[in-house]
């Protein structure tokens, strides 16, 4: 090879290279720079041996270090379940009233309740638990199906007509368009069930709607419109409306029913998890 | 003359050139690329995944018709903080039937690999038609027209068949009682609820909408959701052994 030519106005080496007679200057990589360079093929020697890398046929190379992601999250979930388990192993073997009854389990489950409820039960209750047209307000004391831990807890578990072979269930029939009652009729039952709470109510229609109301929404909302809480028949007497307390609304539900669903959280939440969620909704203000 | 001066060949040759990139980048997928076709890890087998029913493989294209996947992923990684949230991580056989998957890359909603079951239908339908009248803080579009888009079922034979010709395990038989199951699925007292399940284990039937009238693109999307992330069985899934990576 020829000796390289210095170019005569910088005086620097050029490659040889030229281009329609402009020729190329030698200007190396510094060397700070190409150390790290091979600095980073050594190591990436090193991460071959420790780390997962090369596929092969049927399998890759494992690694001495046995490196997995499952293995680090499996770890990592069991490591927080470790360093809750003072507080989580008590919830697991206490009763709901023995958690409320303990100060440090209390305000565990309450913290924790808090979080499960932000992340699962808030897009239909609420951020703040105050329920929505269909989705019951959590901090009030009344309840469809009952407010006691027990009941709250079940709930939880087992949801409401959620297709859990437990779960929560009745069926308002539809008097409207299932033909059961005559359009007149279900307005007459609208003044009635309006009259119940003081509402603006005809009261000669209310007179009329009571008999019907006695023989057609009596079996589970009872005689006095109080509701059950064993069928999950809503108390009417109160200004508490699941969908709206306006005229319309009510002759709505006469006339098409409603059933609104909650999902069963038991297969979805640990134990601990739906424990903490009763004694934090219990908490909101209605517990009974 | 070194070895390392032949380079000139392809400097002053752009034919050798291209064909010098092409053979250094083929070296580069077939090591990283092509291994995935055969390691039987990268897909693991699980119990329980089969392939979209045609309402919910229609309700899958009003979900990517509407770039849902522009704000929800489809994608719980293996981190705690999303295991805690989420539920159990993603696993690849999970979207072994999307063609294209729906992964996502941006959460400026919630993730909903594993939406299906957690909220009623109702509240779908609900939150699909006025996000707000539930979420008072969410910024979602509303979407209220869907319930009111009739769907037929006239494509959706064609539509299984394609897929079948890009490996989804439809049968001849799921081809050819598409349009059945279609609407079957939408009429829990019809005679079709039970063949349906029967080609499609854990297939719900339901009147997802609440609108018995017709079969509504509200339908198909609420069933695609209600679907996502509960068909493998995590009873039988071992995370560690051969499926280890």
């Amino acid at each position: 090879m020829a000796r390289p030519e210095i170019d005569s106005v910088t005086g620097v080496e050029t490659t040889g290279h030229e281009w329609d007679g402009i020729k190329e200057l030698n200007k190396p990589l510094p060397k700070w720079w190409l150390w790290v360079f091979y600095a980073c093929i050594i190591w990436s020697i090193g991460y071959w041996i420790a780390m997962p890398t090369w596929p092969l046929v049927s399998d890759f190379t494992k690694g001495m270090l046995g490196y997995s992601q499952r293995t680090v999250v499996a770890n990592s979930l069991a490591n927080a379940r470790a360093a809750q388990s003072g507080f989580l192993d008590k919830i697991a073997a206490s009763d709901l009233a023995g958690i409320k009854a303990d100060p440090a389990l209390l305000q565990f489950s309450l913290a924790g309740g808090a979080a499960a409820f932000g992340d699962n039960c808030a897009p239909c209750h609420g951020r703040g638990a105050q329920g929505a047209v269909g989705y019951p307000n959590l901090n009030d004391d009344n309840w469809l199906w009952g407010g006691t831990l027990d009941d709250i807890h079940k709930t939880l578990q087992v949801g409401i007509r959620s297709g859990h072979e437990d779960a929560r269930d009745n069926a308002m029939p539809a008097f409207g368009r299932d033909q059961i009652l005559e359009p007149g009729q279900i307005s007459d039952v609208t003044d009635f069930v309006l009259s119940l709470s003081g509402g603006d109510a005809n009261a000669e229609a209310a007179a009329r709607g009571k008999v019907i109301f006695a023989e057609q929404c009596a079996a589970c909302h009872g005689e006095d419109g109080k509701g059950s809480i064993e069928l999950g028949a809503p108390n009417l007497t109160d200004r508490i409306w699941l969908y709206g307390g306006t005229r319309d609304a009510i002759t709505d539900v006469i006339r098409n029913s409603r059933a609104g669903v909650m999902p069963a959280w038991k297969e979805r939440l640990p134990p601990e998890t739906i424990k903490q969620l009763a004694v934090f909704v219990h908490s909101l203000g209605g517990g009974q | 003359m070194s070895w390392w001066s032949k380079h000139k060949i392809f400097e002053t040759n752009s034919i050798v050139l291209l064909v010098g990139i092409l053979i250094v980048v083929s070296i580069g997928g077939i090591v990283e690329i092509a291994p995935l076709f055969w390691l039987k890890s990268t897909v693991e087998k699980v119990q329980g995944m089969r392939p979209y029913t045609p309402l919910e493989l229609a309700g899958r294209d009003i979900y990517v018709r509407e770039g849902c996947y522009l704000c929800h992923s489809q994608m719980i990684r293996s981190l705690r903080d999303e295991v805690e949230r989420y539920g159990h991580y993603s696993l690849a056989a999970e979207s072994m039937y999307d063609h294209p998957f729906q992964w996502g890359s941006k959460r400026t909603g919630p993730d909903l690999a594993r939406v299906g079951g957690k909220y009623s239908d109702e509240w779908h339908v609900l939150h699909l038609r006025d996000p707000r009248a539930v979420v008072p803080e969410s910024i979602m579009p509303a979407y209220s027209w869907l319930a009111e888009r009739k769907l037929d079922a006239k494509d959706v034979g064609e539509n299984l068949a394609t897929l079948k010709i890009l490996g989804v395990p439809y049968s001849d038989e799921m081809v050819e009682n598409a349009s059945a199951d279609f609407n079957a699925q939408v009429d829990p007292d019809g005679d079709g609820a039970e063949a349906l399940q029967e080609r499609y284990p854990k297939a719900q039937v339901r009147q997802f909408d609440g609108n018995p009238e017709f079969v509504s693109e509200m339908d198909a999307l609420v069933a695609y959701l209600q679907m996502l992330g509960t068909l493998v069985d995590f009873a039988t899934f071992d995370a560690s052994g051969p499926n280890l990576r």
